[in-house]
């Protein structure tokens, strides 16, 4: 293994890590905030991909695109928020599961009817579709866009939350909600704009990877799974530990993968290693979950305990 | 003066029940929902389309087609294939998109005697121990498309293979396949989740080794995130990507320009010169506006082959003895030009090599460049000891 393969799979989980980061805000926000289990947050990935991808293709400019995938999955997370699921809020989270759920189910048959069952094509735009030169590798130029698009957004993230008023209001709101609401701050307003925003960076995450991977109906639910263990590792509610958490499930999932497979070749014969290896790469991440959850249930940076600073 | 019109309209429809001759029921069970559904797609239009240029007719006879979505899960494929039996009282079933769907219903079909004309799937044991006469094959068995790809590295000579899977039975027989004719060394086998879509860590892998070509089999939506990752990392540049069905009809329109130069081996592609594939490509291009999959071409022969076989019979398909032995002639004008059937009743045919052009018109399509192995037999055939009917 050399430094060059060991940097190129880091990068790798980096960037893997800032899109998971990406979904894992507004998901956390949202239930920091509100005590709500959105399941259906990746649905709202899969239509930033969807809106991207079409008006990429119709337009040819990404600038475009990325506007068309925040707006539009911003939208449809206000109108979600405003007309199906207030009534959820005061409900315990059985029954947020199940509506979200068939939320989720009702999006992919949407998408399946507008734009079919197969998967559609989304372009690298022409300016990084290269690869660029780092360290003396070549590594996939839109990867690395993405990764500094990722921290770029984080950074507003933190300033917004931490400089702002409303960043101020969000975070008593996730420490504690009710006293926010009883100094007569309007609470309600508050969780939409929390969940529109945490729709919209979904949408953003969403198109971003659309020109990775196949933008098709059901897209969404590999990364919600991912995105549950970020906020589980990281803690509930807390930006900080989205951040972290995304990071740390990232790098390890991605360093797994890569090198799980020759380390169980040194252990093992070559057929128990090739069918273990893989499936022992995957485990990875919820292993870790596990030892969190066992050892740091509230997470490795929990809200509310000063960690969103 | 109602009631005189009604009885006139009853006679009039008693007559036109008693001259018209009683619809050949074929059912037809597929793939049609789900990320996989533009495969199942493909062989019930190309099936319809056949019909369609026959008049509705197969052999001279109506047929009427009942549609099924066996939508991937064998516990589905097997309650509409019991509908199909018990209450359509189908006389032939057709389609049968994936592996796991094969094995759910390719007994309960054969022992009831009904003919089953396979168009995509062709797991291994019943192209061996457990085939069956009433089951014909029109595509291949799963590893022969894979010896095509074996065959065609080993006659190019590339030393150093590395060859990638999902972690699936379908997977671990794409790389056997590929093994059993491939003469050098395979360096790696990479085996991904089945619910993997980002290939960055095994692709950094694969750059770091610098193999002489890569062989990979990722069906459908894994294929098109695996070609555009593969092609965003600069690969593309460095090494050639072997495949079976990546690169195939369902996948390219979605993968256009990032599939350009991917090898790719099957039975048939869109460029075939004989007459009967001339016909069947314009006539579904024309129909459906896309060019047709393989997947549409085996199913086309599929049709194909029941309308000589039907007509073989004059209609009569419960005479099975004759049924069975004008399906097993095989008489019938294939896409793929050479077709006859094995002692298992799947093909013994030539099968090629593809690379991704452009066509006329900017799309991304298969152009013929190989034929690795002529009138090729299955590894299984010998298995097969076929009962008389």
């Amino acid at each position: 293994m050399t430094t060059q393969l060991a940097l190129s799979q880091l990068l790798n989980g980096l960037q893997l890590g800032v899109l998971l980061f990406l979904m894992a805000a507004g998901l956390t926000l949202v239930f920091g905030i509100m005590s709500f289990v959105n399941l259906a947050h990746g649905s709202l990935y899969m239509l930033g991909a969807y809106f991207g991808a079409a008006t990429f293709a119709n337009t040819d400019s990404f600038l475009l695109a990325l506007l068309a995938a925040v707006a539009g999955a911003a939208a449809v997370g206000l109108v979600l928020d405003r007309f199906a699921l207030t009534r959820l809020y005061e409900r315990d989270h059985l029954d947020q599961v199940l509506a979200t759920f068939g939320l989720i189910l009702f999006f992919n048959e949407v998408i399946r009817i507008i734009w079919g069952p197969g998967s559609i094509f989304m372009q690298v735009p022409e300016a990084l579709s290269a690869t660029v030169e780092l360290f003396g590798f070549a590594y996939p130029a839109y990867r690395f866009a993405i990764i500094v698009a990722g921290l770029a957004v984080a950074l507003g993230l933190y300033l917004l939350i931490q400089k702002t008023r409303i960043g101020m209001l969000i975070r008593a709101g996730a420490t504690n909600p009710h006293m926010v609401a009883s100094l007569g701050v309007d609470i309600k307003g508050l969780n939409t704009l929390v969940f529109a925003l945490g729709a919209g960076l979904a949408g953003l995450a969403g198109v971003m990877a659309g020109p990775i991977i196949s933008v098709q109906p059901g897209m969404g639910e590999p990364v919600l799974i991912l995105t549950l263990v970020v906020i589980i590792i990281g803690g509930l509610g807390s930006i900080r530990g989205a951040f972290y958490g995304a990071l740390i499930v990232g790098v390890v999932d991605t360093l797994g993968r890569a090198f799980m497979p020759t380390v169980m070749r040194a252990l093992f014969e070559r057929n128990t290693a090739d069918a273990a290896g893989p499936a022992l790469a995957s485990m990875l991440i919820y292993l870790l979950m596990a030892v969190v959850l066992a050892l740091r249930p509230q997470g490795l940076f929990p809200a509310g305990s000063g960690a969103t600073r | 003066m109602r009631k005189l019109l009604l009885a006139l309209a009853a006679a009039g429809l008693m007559s036109v029940g008693a001259s018209a001759q009683a619809p050949l029921r074929i059912g037809f069970v597929g793939e049609l929902s789900g990320p996989q559904a533009p495969l199942g797609q493909d062989m019930y239009d190309a099936f319809m389309l056949a019909v369609e240029m026959n008049g509705g007719k197969l052999g001279g006879v109506p047929v009427q087609v009942i549609k099924e979505d066996s939508q991937l899960k064998p516990d589905v494929a097997n309650q509409v294939v019991d509908k199909l039996l018990d209450k359509d009282r189908v006389q032939i079933v057709t389609g049968i998109t994936f592996s796991n769907i094969m094995m759910a219903v390719h007994k309960k079909i054969t022992e009831r005697g009904v003919f089953l004309i396979g168009s995509n799937a062709g797991p291994s044991p019943i192209a061996g121990a457990q085939c069956s006469p009433y089951f014909f094959s029109t595509s291949w068995q799963n590893d022969n498309q894979a010896e095509s790809v074996g065959k065609f590295a080993s006659d190019k000579g590339y030393r150093n293979v590395i060859a990638m899977a999902p972690n699936y039975q379908a997977g671990k027989d794409a790389i056997a396949g590929f093994k059993r004719m491939y003469k050098g060394t395979v360096s790696d086998e990479i085996y991904t989740p089945l619910n993997q879509q980002d290939f960055s860590a095994e692709l950094a892998q694969v750059a770091a080794k610098r193999p002489d070509a890569l062989y990979v089999f990722y069906p459908g939506g894994l294929g098109v995130n695996f070609v555009k990752q593969f092609h965003q990392a600069g690969l593309n540049r460095s090494m050639t990507v072997m495949s079976v069905s990546t690169a195939d009809g369902t996948t390219l329109p979605a993968l256009r320009d990032t599939a350009l130069g991917m090898m790719t081996g099957t039975a048939w592609g869109p460029d075939f010169p004989n007459e009967a594939n001339q016909k069947f490509v314009a006539a579904f291009e024309k129909k459906y506006n896309r060019i047709p999959s393989q997947y549409a071409a085996q199913s086309y022969d599929a049709a194909q082959l029941l309308d000589s076989a039907i007509r073989k019979v004059r209609g009569k398909v419960d005479d099975k003895t004759a049924f069975h032995a004008a399906l097993k002639a095989a008489d019938f004008k294939s896409v793929r030009g050479n077709f006859k059937f094995g002692t298992n009743q799947f093909p013994v045919q030539d099968y090629y090599m593809f690379d991704v052009v452009k066509d006329a018109k900017g799309r991304a399509t298969l152009r013929t460049v190989a034929k690795p192995l002529s009138n090729h037999v299955d590894a299984y055939a010998a298995q097969c000891n076929m009962k008389p009917l």
